[in-house]
């Protein structure tokens, strides 16, 4: 008997036929555990959907909205769920065209949070209309006037880059699940799961010409994707920057929120991939190495977001300009302080634990480190949000702003729904991906005599 | 090809593979279909293939992007010419944001086209000329030979250390459709 031949950066893998093994296994039916979870999800879900019915039926008078903060909690929401989408674009075609050889484990289920996060937050713009029933007004469609929306507004960009995103993440994520769903057919004896896959794998064989063609288009649709995942919240962040306000109207907001973006979405992606791997016992898939290469990332986004937070106070200070220093010494000791701390501890304290190899491959550690940090970094557009709208201009406008029950619902709602489709998701389409795991493990040998073939090198 | 049934051979092992596909190529079979669970750079050069032209599809659909990206804004400004916000009415500098969202839009779906149409998914036949192992840890190579070299194609796969070799596979295809 020769020696195997392990994989660098999966060890734990024996074969290609281990990771069919433990992938598919994820799609047997579900225990109790699983529907008791799922049951909560839809339960919070139901409450928030009752909350927004109440306010289509009542009228947004049910919420803390009123003048001057017309912009609340669920704009907030919508900038932290646009935000948790950009790290699944970032480990699935920045970091491949980077070719990070510990990527492929991980980035299926970064791209299914992308894709559920964005569906999530989708929602909110829609959610915070006054008249949720005419939200085509959004599209770039003429108004009973043939009149066209203004192309020179950002809302009307951010309608392009957030259609777009869904658009090309989801392709991007059914498409390269292709092979593994095929995977998933030839394993499956139950008659539903294999219509399905059969239906999502569009009779994939695997011969040499459907991996040519496929790799390729691979490859241009992570091109694709990647300065994407940089302009769509460049655009979220123009939303504010291309306004007046104070506190908003900044050109550091594009690469700002860019990282902010990239910072809490790898955090969400630690903190959901640590109770799957816990759960279905995947710690070959999921090692160490990978939770401390992740940790680097987080601590390099980190940096740049504490950083940008250092420089928004330095330039409000340096511009002389006063309502710009008054709006930022309000964020600190004003009505919000308490928000503003919370994002400075979560953000820019707590996350400099990572400088410590100890802590970034303590699992523990990490994942309460990572549920700080999307803490942190929903009240950082809280803060920037609400803060700047309270006190603008004038002095005889502020007024502070407090959201109701039903904000709070919608926002516990908008988790359930995320969590929701990620819970469908787990237990019905691979989540892992099959194939390219493969791609990075020596392959299978007649001949095994410890030699390389180059396939693995090449 | 003469409609002749084709074989297939079953491996184990990606160099048992690349030898049978070299083998088979040095004897003037060069239509030959491999079947592997994952892409593999080495059956790509066993198989003398170029670069897949789906990066057409790409360029071409990346440019419509482009260009539709800034006509749309562009048609629509001076359909009902409004100056808002003391602007010109084609506001480049904005269109650019439109532009670049449109490119990577039809970009990307033109992409995913390329790949359906060059691969020719979805293949709607059914799976016979196929085995379920071929996803996970199995290759197959399937070739047609012309009926007087079919004992020596089926000798290849053999010596190159398939573990089976399926004969008729056509036929087989034709009797369970």
């Amino acid at each position: 008997m020769a020696t195997v031949i392990r994989s660098e950066t999966h060890p734990g893998i024996e074969s290609y036929g281990n990771v069919n093994r433990d992938v598919l296994r994820l799609l047997e039916k579900p225990g109790r555990g699983y529907f008791t979870l799922l049951g909560v999800v839809l339960a919070v879900l139901a409450a928030a959907v009752f909350a927004f019915g109440s306010m289509v039926v009542l009228g947004i008078g049910l919420t803390g909205l009123t003048s001057p903060v017309g912009w609340g909690v669920f704009i907030t929401t919508f900038v932290f769920w646009v935000g948790i989408a950009h790290s699944g674009t970032l480990i699935s075609a920045v970091l491949y065209l980077f070719r990070a050889r510990w990527r492929q484990s991980i980035y299926r289920a970064a791209e299914a949070m992308t894709v559920f996060a964005v569906l999530t937050a989708g929602l909110f713009p829609i959610i915070h209309l006054g008249r949720p029933w005419v939200f085509y007004y959004l599209l770039p469609l003429p108004n009973q006037r043939q009149l066209w929306p203004n192309f020179r507004g950002p809302l009307l960009w951010d309608v392009f880059a957030i259609g777009t995103y869904l658009t090309v993440s989801a392709t991007f994520f059914l498409v390269g699940m292709i092979p593994d769903v095929a995977a998933a057919r030839d394993a499956t004896t139950v008659k539903w799961r294999k219509q399905l896959y059969t239906l999502l794998s569009f009779g994939w064989r695997g011969t040499n010409d459907e991996w040519r063609h496929f790799t390729r288009a691979y490859l241009y649709l992570a091109a694709f994707a990647t300065p994407l995942v940089l302009s769509v919240h460049s655009v979220v962040s123009w939303d504010f920057a291309v306004s007046i306000v104070p506190g908003w109207h900044t050109t550091i907001f594009a690469p700002y929120f860019v990282a902010g973006a990239i910072f809490s979405g790898l955090a969400m992606v630690v903190t959901i991939v640590i109770p799957i791997r816990k759960i279905f016992r995947l710690e070959a898939y999921f090692t160490p190495r990978h939770f401390d290469a992740m940790s680097k990332l987080i601590l390099v986004t980190g940096m740049i977001v504490f950083f940008a937070y250092g420089s928004e106070y330095f330039i409000a200070w340096y511009s002389v300009e006063t309502p710009e220093r008054a709006a930022f010494w309000n964020r600190a000791f004003g009505d919000y302080w308490w928000a503003t701390w919370i994002m400075l501890t979560c953000n820019g304290i707590i996350p400099m634990m990572l400088w410590s190899k100890k802590v970034r491959t303590n699992i523990a550690a990490l994942f309460t480190i990572t549920i700080f940090i999307n803490i942190g970094m929903w009240f950082e557009r809280y803060v920037i949000i609400i803060t700047s709208l309270a006190r603008e201009y004038e002095p005889w406008q502020w007024r502070s702003y407090m959201p109701s029950w039903v904000e709070m619902t919608i926002l516990a709602g908008s988790f359930a729904w995320f969590l929701m489709w990620f819970l469908l998701f787990l237990r019905i389409l691979p989540a892992v991906s099959v194939a390219e795991l493969k791609e990075v493990l020596p392959p299978p040998l007649r001949l095994r005599r410890g030699t390389k073939t180059g396939a693995q090198e090449a | 090809m003469s409609g002749q049934a084709g074989m297939l051979g079953v491996f184990d092992g990606v160099d048992a593979l690349i030898v049978a596909i070299e083998k088979l190529r040095g004897a003037g079979l060069k239509r030959l279909v491999v079947y592997s669970p994952a892409p593999d750079h080495s059956i790509e050069h066993a198989l003398h293939q170029g670069p897949s032209p789906v990066r057409l599809f790409t360029l071409v659909g990346g440019l419509t992007g482009a260009a539709a990206g800034f006509a749309l804004p562009t048609w629509v400004s001076l359909d009902w010419p409004l100056v808002t916000g003391g602007k010109p009415i084609i506001s480049l500098p904005a269109w650019v944001i439109i532009g670049f969202e449109m490119t990577v839009l039809i970009g990307a779906l033109s992409t995913v086209l390329g790949l359906f149409v060059l691969a020719r998914l979805p293949y709607r036949k059914p799976l016979v000329i196929y085995d379920p192992s071929f996803s996970t840890d199995r290759y197959g190579i399937h070739v047609a030979p012309p009926a007087e070299r079919v004992a020596e194609a089926r000798s290849i796969l053999r010596d190159a250390g398939a573990l089976e070799v399926r004969e008729n596979v056509q036929e087989v295809a034709r009797a369970s459709a």
